[in-house]
């Protein structure tokens, strides 16, 4: 029996990664119009990104200030420069904390919305009213909100970064755990350009994965609106295990 | 005109369609009744693509739809207007964005042009001046006629209405029923309407065809149906008291 139900998941995995695949190849037809491609993307630009701004600001801030406390708390050992601080909280905030933890934010925030909006169009038939109209329904709805994505989560990662290197320095500020001069020091210390491009290149990932996931659970709803909010669910699941494994597999190849 | 020839189709083991044959005629309101469950929505899904049918063809003027490529369906799409049960109006879009919509999306006419014919299709449901409305802030009735009003912007060759009554009181029924009506004879469209309203039946349906287990039991019109000696047909006309009281006086 419990074979039995292994297999059946494992079938159903396989089929759902099938499947993700076919509406990836129909996602990146050639669009109807490019100027409404264009409007689209900037329209989603402004939904996807520009409106995740306070979120990603107030977590980055956060984020980053805690980071610096917490390093500055565990430096016990006299023969750890004082810039140590600086320079771990740019690491961790740079490499793991912004590009990752912010994106799993995201993949809550942006894949629960991808997901509903689109299963909600799926559910009320205004998918089947576009496929009869003789638009291909995945460009059209799909293709704008990826490359928005791909455009923006980047940008949105780069001003993470940067807020969460002021939290950091706030923090050592206000619990005067470090001077501005010894903070900026560790900053700037031993910085490599690489690690930028690792964090924008695992993003670009993130973003794309986040999108085009939550889509894909949208656009195969069926049923009313638990169904949508099911579906939802499992958009921002599966984006987070897919953010997971992929920054492992990115983290792989880049780094090593 | 569409005519489908011999067409089934299943979902798993349980058979929806079973090989059936119907003509829609150009100019003619042709409807698809038949109690819920028995495949009439199934039948217009698999008319209009949004289901592939097992066997069978599915003839537009004699192109046989089921043979086509994604490319030249996409071009019959373009000819056909649908009537959504839910009016499937885009949520985000204004009352004139839906509208404009086919026409931004597969028409080189300018904004001034589109602008036109959008006034032209609202004035023609009536809904002249609600242009800046959305969806949410219409009634059942206004979304229908929205939807009407979409589904005839492009001139369209094929119009589909599914269950266009459902949900709204009798005198927005009548008013629904008596505009799909004008607009067939007007435009000389093929209509297909899917209901189970018997006051659409008697109204508007110049050819009928009665979908029951998953065949096309009965083919008729709005004359011969009120008489006819066919068990299953009779016992759906006649369901309600009322209707059995009418028959009864008739008799």
């Amino acid at each position: 029996m419990k074979l039995y139900i292994n297999l059946a998941v494992t079938v159903k995995i396989i089929g759902n990664i099938g499947k993700y695949c076919i509406m990836l190849w129909i996602v990146f037809s050639k669009p109807e119009k490019f100027r409404i491609f264009r409007k689209r993307t900037f329209e989603e630009i402004q939904t996807i990104g520009i409106n995740s701004l306070p979120i990603v600001a107030l977590m980055s801030v956060f984020i980053g200030g805690v980071i610096a406390l917490q390093t500055a708390s565990n430096m016990d050992n006299p023969i750890l420069p004082d810039y140590t601080i600086g320079y771990i909280t740019r690491s961790s905030t740079i490499l793991e904390l912004s590009p990752t933890i912010i994106s799993l934010i995201l993949a809550g925030k942006v894949g629960s919305n991808v997901a509903s909006e689109i299963g909600t169009m799926r559910i009320t038939e205004q998918i089947d009213a576009l496929e009869i109209m003789g638009v291909n329904s995945l460009t059209y709805l799909v293709l704008p909100k990826i490359v928005a994505a791909v455009i923006f989560f980047p940008i949105l990662i780069v001003f993470s970064m940067t807020l969460g290197l002021v939290g950091g320095w706030l923090s050592l500020i206000i619990s005067n755990l470090s001077t501005t001069e010894t903070y900026v020091l560790g900053i700037r210390y031993y910085f490599k350009t690489g690690d930028i491009v690792y964090a924008l290149t695992k993003t670009v990932v993130f973003g794309f994965l986040i999108v085009s996931i939550s889509s894909f659970y949208g656009y195969y709803s069926k049923g009313g609106s638990l169904d949508v909010g099911r579906s939802s669910t499992e958009a921002v699941v599966s984006s987070s295990i897919a953010i997971l494994l992929a920054n492992f597999l990115l983290t792989q190849m880049i780094l090593l | 005109m569409i005519e489908v020839i011999k067409i089934s189709k299943s979902f798993g083991a349980n058979k929806v369609l079973d090989d059936v044959s119907a003509t829609f005629e150009t100019g003619k309101v042709n409807l698809i009744i038949g109690a819920s469950g028995q495949g009439k929505s199934v039948l217009a899904k698999c008319i209009v693509g949004l289901h592939e049918v097992d066997e069978g063809q599915i003839l537009y003027d004699g192109q046989d739809f089921c043979q086509m490529d994604h490319n030249e369906r996409r071009e019959i799409r373009k000819e056909i207007g649908m009537l959504f049960q839910g009016a499937a109006l885009f949520d985000s879009m204004t009352v004139e964005q839906n509208i404009m919509f086919p026409l931004t999306m597969f028409t080189k006419m300018t904004r001034k042009e589109m602008l036109d014919r959008t006034n032209f299709c609202l004035e023609r449901v009536n809904l002249s001046g609600r242009n800046k409305l959305f969806p949410a802030e219409c009634s059942g009735g206004m979304q229908k006629r929205i939807a009407i009003a979409r589904a005839i912007a492009m001139n369209p060759k094929y119009l589909f209405c599914d269950e266009p009554n459902s949900g709204l009181d009798p005198q927005t029924s009548i008013l629904i029923d008596a505009l799909i009506k004008e607009i067939t004879y007007e435009y000389n469209i093929t209509t297909i309407v899917i209901t189970h309203d018997m006051n659409s039946v008697i109204e508007i349906g110049d050819n009928i065809n009665f979908i029951y287990k998953g065949k096309n039991w009965w083919q008729g019109n709005n004359k011969s149906i009120v008489t006819t000696e066919n068990q299953e047909v009779g016992d759906f006309v006649y369901a309600s008291d009322f209707m059995k009281q009418i028959r009864s006086k008739l008799a």
